[in-house]
């Protein structure tokens, strides 16, 4: 083989290192693509070829061996990967990001696993002097095991986190707070300091697969300690928070590994991941280690208790066909979308009912917090699927002065991002919370399963304001209901 | 002279390219988060290289090569269906000007001429009937 010219240029160092260069240019010019939606999809695909070109480097390593197992890992992945992302729902895709950034995390923790398998028993056995030269005495340098021993405990943290939080969307665990109380940022104190003090061991010298294992098992109890007392409405924080983890772990691999296409790839995965966790934390106006500290239901519920006491109002229910009027004789509608949209899949009924609404020229637009649903942008993913035209959809800044025009606002399945308290009670526990200013529209419909608070277990105040009209029943349903009720009319 | 070593040469990388990550994940929009997350997420799946890189090194026992193959295949899965997820989100939103004319043109809904009305009709009984089902 060395003695093609072709392939001894083609399997150099140089070459290779050319093309890493060429798949990170590509990474960062796809991503550059999704600053707009119409030339997302071509980013997006710049970014794949960029993936396959630094797959196929690696592959060129001289070094490189194995091909039966490597075949066989990649036709796995390949088999499991392409039905998972054909057939998954849109109204799915929290679960299904959890799922990939989980995968994702697993193959870190694994690479340091087998990398410490193969060079472990010389870590802390380097020295460096720096005398005007550099000495090697045998063994991979400090800095290599310190990442390599980094990537694996946070690999293992965002695997099991993502895991956990898969499994709360997917509803296999109950989506409410699980947690031991006072104690748990206790024990998930103790569990880092576990972690960290078997990481500094190992570097130091400590040769022992044991500990490794040890120290893996320390950091998925944390990944699990971590996530397990997140409750369902702080999921798009937690996602992204292990988005970023498992991104800033590839970024350590490659540290490791000297490998710069890793470095780039996982060092642009944690900056994305890090800027939509504060994104997703400010529009809940609370800090990123509250959130991680875990439960918002439990205090919150009691404080909310006593600010419902004053209201005392009564709340105005009413019938699809008193909607119906309602929206057709309205000139401008503004439709809130929650979770609850999400759940019940009533984004295509709701596109219908604002297609009817169009026919009959009312102008019609979409109000999307932040934090709508259960991750970043989760909400235009699903308006998307159901055809809505991306230039209806309006951010909360764009929304909100907008309300005082309108002359029904339309709130589906959300609730505490409409509630007024977060900007009229400083004693609430969403005190300060951006929200969407519904309240300012002429005349406010919400439809809602029952009088239940919401995730944060805060009484919405919204609902007992005069000109608000509660329309109870499921999303799909109550929406389907009013879009034939208004073709009757 | 300054001594470039691969470690600080690595560093310059990870922090250029964090600030790079940083300007240019900032300009993507609120509405293609979601996107931006599957998207971003299918890059960490590069991953894969180091399951790849280390495949190259002597002596695997069977377990290491066990857990390779367990990596690999999750760092595939990673990529692969992280690509594709994000393609079919995006192309739900590249189609979306388009149907907003078609939308304008079936306005008359409710007059009699075309097979539109009919088919407008049927969705809404259908979604009526869907509603007393569940």
């Amino acid at each position: 083989m060395t003695s093609l010219p072709m392939a001894t240029f083609l399997q150099s160092e140089s070459f290779i290192y050319v093309l890493y260069i060429v798949a990170f240019a590509l990474f960062i010019q796809g991503l550059r693509g999704l600053s707009g939606p119409t030339t997302a999809v071509r980013g997006n695909r710049i970014a794949a070829v960029g993936m396959a070109i630094a797959v196929v480097a690696t592959l060129l390593n001289p070094g490189e061996g194995n091909w039966g197992l490597i075949a066989l890992g990649l036709a796995i992945g390949v088999a499991v990967g392409v039905p998972a992302a054909r057939r998954v729902k849109m109204t799915a895709m929290p679960q299904m990001v959890a799922l990939f950034n989980g995968v994702g995390g697993g193959a870190v923790a694994i690479v340091s696993w087998v990398e410490f398998r193969g060079l472990g028993s010389t870590y802390g056995s380097h020295t460096v002097e720096i005398g005007g030269e550099v000495i090697h005495t045998g063994g991979v340098a400090t800095y290599v095991a310190i990442f390599s021993v980094f990537a694996a405990i946070v690999g293992s943290v965002s695997f099991w986190g993502s895991n956990i939080a898969f499994g709360k969307l997917q509803e296999i665990l109950p989506g409410r707070p699980i947690s031991l109380g006072s104690a748990q940022q206790i024990v998930n104190l103790v569990l880092l300091i576990l972690a960290v003090a078997a990481g500094v061991d190992l570097v130091a010298g400590a040769h022992s697969e044991l500990l490794f294992i040890g120290m893996l098992i320390v950091a998925a109890l944390l990944g699990n300690a971590v996530v397990l007392p997140i409750g369902g409405a702080d999921m798009p924080v937690v996602i992204s928070l292990l988005n970023a983890f498992t991104g800033l772990s590839a970024a350590a691999t490659g540290m490791a590994l000297n490998n710069p296409a890793l470095i780039v790839a996982g060092m642009i995965v944690g900056a994305s991941g890090s800027i939509l966790t504060n994104l997703m934390a400010k529009a809940m106006n609370r800090s990123i280690p509250s959130i991680v500290a875990g439960g918002f239901g439990g205090g919150g519920a009691v404080e909310g208790a006593e600010g419902a006491g004053e209201h005392g109002g009564t709340v105005r229910s009413i019938g699809a066909a008193d909607a119906a009027i309602q929206l057709a004789y309205a000139n401008r509608v503004v439709v809130v979308p929650g979770y609850g949209m999400a759940v019940a899949q009533a984004q295509h009924a709701v596109r219908e009912l604002t297609k009817e609404l169009e026919s009959r020229g009312v102008e019609v637009s979409y109000a999307i917090h932040p934090v709508a649903g259960r991750m970043p942008g989760h909400m235009n993913v699903l308006l998307a699927e159901a055809d809505v035209p991306y230039d209806q959809l309006k951010e909360m800044d764009d929304a909100n002065p907008e309300f005082q025009r309108t002359d029904v606002s339309l709130v589906i399945g959300a609730n505490d991002v409409t509630n007024p308290a977060a900007k009229n009670t400083p004693s609430s526990p969403i005190y300060g919370m951006p929200i969407l200013e519904v309240a300012d529209s002429r005349s406010v419909i919400v439809i809602k399963r029952s009088m239940n608070p919401g995730f944060a277990g805060i009484e919405n105040e919204l609902y007992f304001d005069p000109k608000t009209s509660m329309l109870f029943g499921d999303a799909k349903s109550a929406v389907s209901e009013i879009t034939a009720e208004l073709s009757a009319l | 002279m300054i001594l470039a070593s691969v470690l600080t040469t690595n560093l310059a990388i990870l922090v250029l390219a964090g600030f790079i990550g940083f300007v240019v994940v900032s300009k993507v929009p609120n509405t293609l988060h979601t996107p931006l997350m599957s998207g971003t997420n299918a890059i960490h799946g590069i991953v894969l290289l180091g399951g790849l890189l280390l495949f190259g090194l002597a002596d695997l026992s069977a377990f290491s090569k066990a857990l390779l193959v367990i990596a690999v295949a999750f760092g595939t899965i990673n990529i692969v269906g992280g690509f594709l997820v994000t393609d079919r989100m995006l192309d739900m939103f590249k189609s979306k000007p388009k149907p907003k004319p078609a939308e304008e043109d079936s306005r008359p809904d409710r007059l009699p001429p075309g097979g539109k009305v009919a088919d407008g009709k049927a969705g809404n009984t259908k979604a009526g009937d869907g509603e007393a089902g569940s």
